[in-house]
């Protein structure tokens, strides 16, 4: 197999926790961060369940030290904070003394400041900064100001597979030798603008979601931010760098079905795992866990299971998925999962799809529903977005 | 029941985008999805949003649409029997 | 650094109601009319049947257009075809964002529909694109302030020198408020133009 893509630092702020720590904690406890929503008013708060950060805008402003003018959109400042953590972790104290880009990706981007303040523009000037915080680019160009990044930057725009799409164009720039190290993940904060959206494709469940389950009645929308830095080999042996894992796999296909339904046999996410193997050189026997996408809805874990059948036969490794803690995180979600496996690698632990309750008739699957030790050498993470956009990573172990 | 059946198909045409089609080309028992009007899941949920803005009708189990929505005859019944508007 | 030569076999610019495909003006329209109008009278003028055309969001319809200009010699719906998608613009999907929040601005009149909503992100036209030609390829949608054609064209190389894709399509395809520009241009390791920055700036005057 090839090794891959070094790790060597990460950072995150979920509905489970505000650290790498808090969320490992909070994912070998049971500790579930679905609740109902209170940042904001919504006719839709008695019927939804979110995995929502609580805290306010106030408290993210006051954490970043952002001066009064500013105009930072929540998925903005959820990804700074998630950014520099990483940066800290892997112990960057001159972030431009190798070349380094950041690719960082939203689905809502500056829409929750949007949705507030749209109608008032017009009767209220002090409020039109946030007109140009609007654009997704513009929370990957806060993060990159905050961090002082003055090489690549871009933005990856692919609903729920984008960060799996940065971590994978990051990857591939290191390897191209174009970057010595990149920042990849994502950021998204929650707005009226998805909920109403995804309640509107009525897939939204009232209650805790349940991957995998017969009974599941669809996803809860959760906010979050997660950034992993890859540095290139090179700089990994000069410094000494201590390797959390590396991204050894990716894969990205289209299914080609619709545009946000997946097709009845997860022929994306089959082409999509298998790239991701390929790229790995690795066979199904080598993957102890699999990361899943598993949002809850009918469609998805029909879909998904489907192509994991066909992937790997009668020998599908233990998997979960672990959106019944965060919720489905959109464009950050391939990233958290990120974290997670990494996590997963370093413990030799995979977490537990929780609320599973009775296996889908539809074919023999059962996730791993406890908190499981073993060996962990290899672990798939699937994540798969609207418009067909089916992305897989595979993340290794550092030994 | 007439009146409601001319007026779901021109609104299903409307709502629906569909550019070629014709009240007159839309038969009172014509399926509506699969073969007929070849409609799919994201259609089956704009008439539902359409069912609460036009008729006041609120439908919160999308399961239950299938046979409501199978032609404009069951539409119109289903339509006539529940309506708030 | 990559181990092929690329090459342009093909290019197609939409803009102010125009139509140029390899540099020639295949359809106009009035530039008066708006976009919906002039992208209808484009998909009859070219004998098109695709329903669903009509259900796309502006940004799709145009994406549309000019894939099928671009791949309709090219794909075949038996077979899956190779060729990898990659689009870029600045808005996103801005201004189907906003017909969607248009419908949930007010308690009275609080109708969010689903039809716009599953068009409330860039990638989707890729998607449509994806279904059309039966492409199970690799696709991904860059936001930039503007046309980046350094960056999609090492990307590209990128690709097709590690056999990632046979052939590229590559996009600045930009919507908002009625002004729209799109940019499309198909890439392969065989022949045509050479594929490089300063080919695809010429071709597009930018």
């Amino acid at each position: 197999m090839n090794q891959g893509v070094a790790i060597t630092g990460m950072g995150i702020i979920s509905a489970i926790g505000n650290t790498v720590e808090e969320n490992f904690t909070a994912l070998t406890n049971n500790k579930v961060g679905i609740s109902t929503i209170d940042n904001i008013v919504t006719i839709h708060s008695d019927n939804i369940k979110v995995g929502e950060i609580k805290k306010t805008n106030e408290a993210l402003v006051a954490e970043l030290a952002l001066p009064p003018g500013n105009n930072f959109s929540r998925t903005a400042m959820l990804g700074a904070i998630a950014a520099k953590q990483a940066v800290k972790n892997a112990g960057i104290t001159d972030i431009n003394e190798y070349k380094t880009g950041l690719i960082s990706s939203t689905s809502v981007g500056g829409m929750d400041m949007t949705e507030r303040y749209y109608y008032e523009y017009f009767k209220n000037s002090s409020i039109l900064k946030y007109v140009e915080s609007h654009d997704g680019g513009d929370s990957s160009q806060k993060i990159a100001d905050t961090l002082g990044i003055t090489e690549i930057v871009s933005t990856i725009s692919t609903a729920c597979s984008s960060a799996a799409n940065a971590i994978m164009l990051g990857a591939r720039l290191i390897k191209a030798g174009k970057l010595d190290r990149v920042i990849v993940g994502g950021t998204d904060a929650l707005a009226k603008f998805t909920i109403n959206g995804f309640k509107t494709l009525m897939i939204l469940s009232d209650t805790d979601n349940t991957p995998f389950d017969n009974e599941r009645k669809g996803l809860n929308l959760g906010e979050a931010a997660a950034y992993l830095v890859l540095e290139s080999e090179e700089i990994v042996k000069k410094e000494g760098k201590k390797v959390l894992a590396y991204v050894s796999g990716y894969g990205n296909a289209n299914d080609a079905f619709h545009q946000t339904a997946s097709s009845e046999n997860g022929d994306g996410a089959f082409l999509a795992m298998q790239k991701a193997m390929k790229v790995a050189g690795l066979g199904v026997d080598d993957i102890d866990y699999i990361n899943a996408h598993g949002t809850a809805t009918p469609n998805n874990d029909l879909s998904e299971g489907r192509a994991i059948i066909r992937m790997f036969g009668d020998k599908v490794p233990d998997f979960s998925s672990t959106k019944p803690f965060t919720g489905h995180t959109l464009a950050a979600a391939a990233a958290i999962e990120a974290v997670y496996s990494v996590l997963s690698l370093q413990n030799n632990v995979i977490f537990p799809n929780l609320n599973f309750k009775t296996p889908m008739s539809e074919f023999d699957l059962l996730p791993q529903t406890s908190l499981k030790h073993k060996p962990i050498q290899h672990v798939l993470s699937n994540s798969f977005g609207f418009g067909g956009n089916c992305s897989t990573l595979i993340f290794s172990k550092s030994e | 029941m007439e009146a409601v059946k001319q007026e779901l198909k021109e609104k299903i045409i409307s709502v629906l985008n569909l550019e070629d089609v014709n009240p007159e080309d839309i038969k009172d028992t014509d399926p509506l999805f699969g073969a007929g009007l070849g409609l799919d899941s994201i259609d089956a949920l704009e008439l539902i949003v359409m069912l609460d803005k036009d008729y006041g009708i609120k439908l919160l189990d999308p399961k239950e649409g299938k046979a409501i929505f199978e032609s404009i005859e069951t539409m119109a019944k289903y339509i006539s029997e529940n309506r708030t508007k | 650094m990559a181990d092929k030569n690329s090459f342009i076999q093909s290019w197609c610019t939409i803009q102010n109601n125009k139509i140029d495909l390899n540099g020639e003006t295949i359809f106009e329209s009035e530039p008066a009319i708006g976009f919906a109008d002039f992208a209808k009278a484009a998909y009859r003028n070219f004998g098109w049947s695709y329903p669903k055309f009509f259900k796309m969001d502006s940004l799709s319809k145009l994406a549309f257009i000019a894939a099928e200009l671009l791949l309709k010699d090219e794909t075949s719906s038996e077979t899956e075809n190779d060729i990898a998608l990659v689009f870029s613009n600045k808005s996103s999907s801005m201004d189907t964002d906003v017909t969607f929040q248009e419908s949930i601005a007010t308690k009275e009149n609080y109708y969010p529909s689903p039809a716009v909503f599953v068009y409330t992100l860039p990638n989707i036209c890729m998607g449509e694109i994806s279904i059309r030609h039966n492409l199970k390829s690799e696709n991904s949608f860059f936001i930039f302030e503007k046309f980046n054609p350094g960056f999609l064209s090492n990307y590209t190389d990128v690709l097709l020198s590690t056999n990632r894709a046979e052939k590229v399509l590559c996009a600045w395809v930009d919507f908002y408020k009625e002004t729209y520009r799109a940019n499309f241009y198909l890439v392969n390791s065989t022949e045509g133009l050479e594929h490089n920055e300063t080919t695809i700036k010429t071709l597009f005057n930018t």
